[in-house]
């Protein structure tokens, strides 16, 4: 029992009450807020998963169709066809709260909306799988960014969750029962305290009364006395 | 206005340049590690995508920015493919959260 010293007093009681009453009241908001992030997390980690795979799979296809151009074409014309990108992408970052933890929201716009003006090169001299393979990458590109949202979000919720299942736990193990612990103490103490003056109060009526029935027997005996 | 930056060998990331991403192509995992930390740090680049190659050998930076809203770096295959590192760290987001791998 960590209760060992503390002022047996009404003021300590009445505060560590208060404390006893907050902390229940604050591990119950918690534990309902760490339920609910649980919820959200699941879910989200369950759409993380498929779009990450979804994702690499792109990727993959991707990465398979440009190996096959590089082979074909020469690494300096593959870097000369790539070297001035017509696209370009601006991206726009929000915020949105999700039970308090702020997850960031990605909205991108690329500076020219026809699709097919992401071949910053001419057709002639280049292969056509350089053309499947910005194809391919174009085409995963905006689950790229969901996955970035996504993934950014389950990281940050994680750790929020991490944290309030800490939270929960010290009250529900440590402050909560060390409160009781104090309370039931002080109120042991203060009843023993109680008795204890009773009990005093009690000796001192029957010392006064011993003494003065001895007074009384003596002021008797003298007058009895006087008459013999 | 934020950029988005792709980091990785030069042949995984090459591509990205026609989609109008940065690209920073790296040579070995100590360029890309000197690259990652001067793009978190510019405050201009809100993710960063890392191919696993090299997302394999700088752990412990990366794990230093999975808990700030920028930058979010996001792991994808290189050109050998895909070596679950991604996954992985799925995987170690649940543990973390809910203090064992329920899924």
């Amino acid at each position: 029992m960590p209760s060992a010293n503390v002022n047996a007093t009404r003021m300590e009681l009445t505060k560590q009450k208060r404390k006893l009453a907050t902390s229940t009241r604050g591990h119950k908001l918690l534990k309902d807020k760490r339920d609910e992030l649980m919820k959200q997390f699941l879910d989200m980690i369950r759409e993380n998963r498929a779009l990450r795979k979804k994702v690499e799979e792109g990727l993959m296809r991707a990465h398979g169709s440009f190996t096959v151009a590089s082979a074909v074409m020469s690494s300096e014309m593959l870097e000369q066809s790539l070297l001035y990108p017509k696209q370009s992408v601006d991206l726009n970052m929000s915020y949105k709260n999700i039970m308090s933890v702020n997850v960031p929201m990605y909205q991108f716009s690329t500076r020219s909306a026809d699709a097919g003006e992401i071949y910053p090169y001419g057709f002639a001299a280049t292969s056509g799988e350089l053309d499947g393979a910005v194809d391919a990458l174009s085409s995963v590109f905006e689950d790229m960014l969901k996955l970035a949202q996504i993934e950014k979000a389950c990281q940050l919720m994680a750790e929020e969750i991490e944290k309030t299942r800490r939270r929960v736990n010290a009250l529900e193990y440590v402050v909560i029962p060390d409160c009781q612990a104090k309370i039931k103490s002080i109120s042991m103490k203060l009843d023993e305290n109680e008795r204890n003056n009773t009990i005093r109060l009690m000796k001192v009526k029957d010392m006064m009364m011993a003494e003065t029935i001895n007074q009384k027997r003596q002021e008797t005996a003298k007058a009895l006395n006087l008459y013999k | 206005m934020y950029k988005i930056a792709v980091l990785g060998d030069r042949e995984s990331v090459l591509g990205f340049k026609a989609l109008g991403l940065d690209v920073h192509p790296a040579e070995t995992a100590e360029d890309a590690r000197k690259t990652l930390h001067h793009l978190a740090r510019d405050g201009e680049t809100a993710i960063i995508y890392l191919t696993e190659q090299f997302a394999a050998e700088m752990q412990d930076e990366i794990r230093k920015y999975k808990d700030e809203v920028m930058p979010a770096i996001i792991l994808i295959p290189g050109k050998a493919g895909s070596m679950g590192i991604g996954m992985q760290n799925i995987t170690d987001s649940v543990e973390r959260a809910v203090g064992a791998d329920i899924l």
